[in-house]
């Protein structure tokens, strides 16, 4: 079955609920791709999520893969643009129009009353993900070692990330 | 004080410089370098590029474009790709700016599709993405922390936060009903009061 027009629809929705960072579209993503369209399971998800943390760029490039297992090389394509067009068009038009908003009285009271609704997806996101990833002692001790080393010392992610995989071969790997 | 608008003034005289020299390509080419070598988040990477070596905003300008781009949808890398390829060259500076950085990972992350595909249930693969997939709840966990420490300006937001979230993830309503609801309520709570403090004040 073609699947290039839902991977259209459901990746140009999603574009527009990144408010805040990508993970604010994770719940619905997880929902769309994978209870309604059956693109993949959440453990794939997930670790298609976490893979792409270990890639350069925008942080969620495993829609990617999504698209193409989906859709083959074109539905990698046409998830690309789906996802990031919309809001690189609106992004364009309101920074041309940057000048004229700022003086806006209402564009402070935008800011902040979005800041606590945006973080509250982003955490929402972060919970939906780690209901899948952290399911016992080792990963959760992997993830509350990443979150105190973040926290308390400037460190590059993708170096913790890459720690965490090296935790997990160790930890998991039968004896 | 005249030290401090000197190298200002020179600053500016660098950045128009550097932009009257600017191509297309140019901003596809170091966003492409940018795209390739951001590992674990892209801002710090466009900065120390654009800013410090290339001149082609200055500090102020670039975070006033962080700004924008924070108060947006969008991811926080194509978002100030657009922006700031649009003060260098229009449109057309947006989309090289935006498909250069996009490109590189797009194309390892295809590769990794393709290659988990066949070797994702290998036991040493899955071993490692469980460890990777708990760092990363870590490290988002870090971030939503740091992002609230930063951005929520009244104690009252908490409740926003977590109002937001249990409508998500406990009551299952849909990501655009709860911005729409909890965002115009947030967005009324902190109406636009500054001219009656600031008489207050007085």
């Amino acid at each position: 079955m073609n699947q290039i027009p839902a991977l259209i629809r459901v990746f140009a929705y999603l574009s527009i609920l990144t408010v805040g960072g990508g993970m604010a579209a994770f719940p619905e993503m997880k929902i769309l791709t994978v209870d309604v369209h059956h693109w993949l399971d959440y453990h794939e998800l997930i670790h298609m999520y976490s893979i792409g943390q270990l890639a350069p760029g925008p942080n969620m490039m495993m829609i990617v893969s999504i698209g193409d297992w989906a859709g083959g090389i074109l539905g990698a394509i046409v998830v690309l643009v789906a996802f990031f067009g919309p809001t690189a068009i609106l992004a364009l038009v309101v920074g041309r129009a940057w000048n004229k908003l700022e003086k806006w009285p209402w564009r402070l009271s935008i800011q902040q009353g979005l800041a606590p609704v945006s973080i509250g997806l982003l955490l929402a996101g972060t919970l939906s993900m780690a209901k899948g990833s952290v399911t016992g002692w080792t990963t959760g001790g992997i993830a509350m070692g990443v979150l105190l080393t973040m926290l308390w010392r400037k460190v590059n992610p993708a170096f913790l990330v890459l720690a965490g995989a090296v935790a997990g071969v160790i930890a998991f790997m039968p004896k | 004080m005249s030290d401090e608008n000197a190298s200002l003034a020179n600053e500016q005289a660098l950045v128009a410089a550097a932009r009257a020299k600017t191509t297309v390509f140019d901003i596809f080419l170091q966003f492409l370098i940018i795209g390739a070598t951001s590992f674990g988040g892209v801002v710090p990477y466009l900065r120390n590029s654009l800013v410090s070596k290339l001149h082609w905003v200055d500090d102020k300008e670039f975070v006033e474009l962080l700004s924008i781009s924070q108060s947006l949808p969008g991811l926080n890398a194509t978002n100030m790709a657009v922006l700031l390829g649009d003060r260098l060259k229009g449109w057309m500076g947006a989309v090289a700016g935006v498909v250069g950085m996009c490109l590189p990972g797009a194309i390892i992350m295809l590769l990794a599709g393709i290659v988990y595909k066949v070797r994702g249930d290998h036991d040493l693969v899955t071993f490692a993405l469980k460890g990777v997939a708990a760092a990363a709840a870590g490290l988002l966990l870090a971030t939503v922390i740091q992002l609230g420490k930063k951005s929520l300006s009244h104690q009252f937001d908490l409740a926003f936060v977590l109002v937001t979230v249990l409508l998500v993830n406990r009551l299952h309503v849909s990501v655009p009903r709860t911005l729409i609801f909890v965002g115009i309520a947030a967005i009324l709570f902190h109406y636009p009061r500054k001219t009656a403090k600031a008489g207050a004040n007085q």
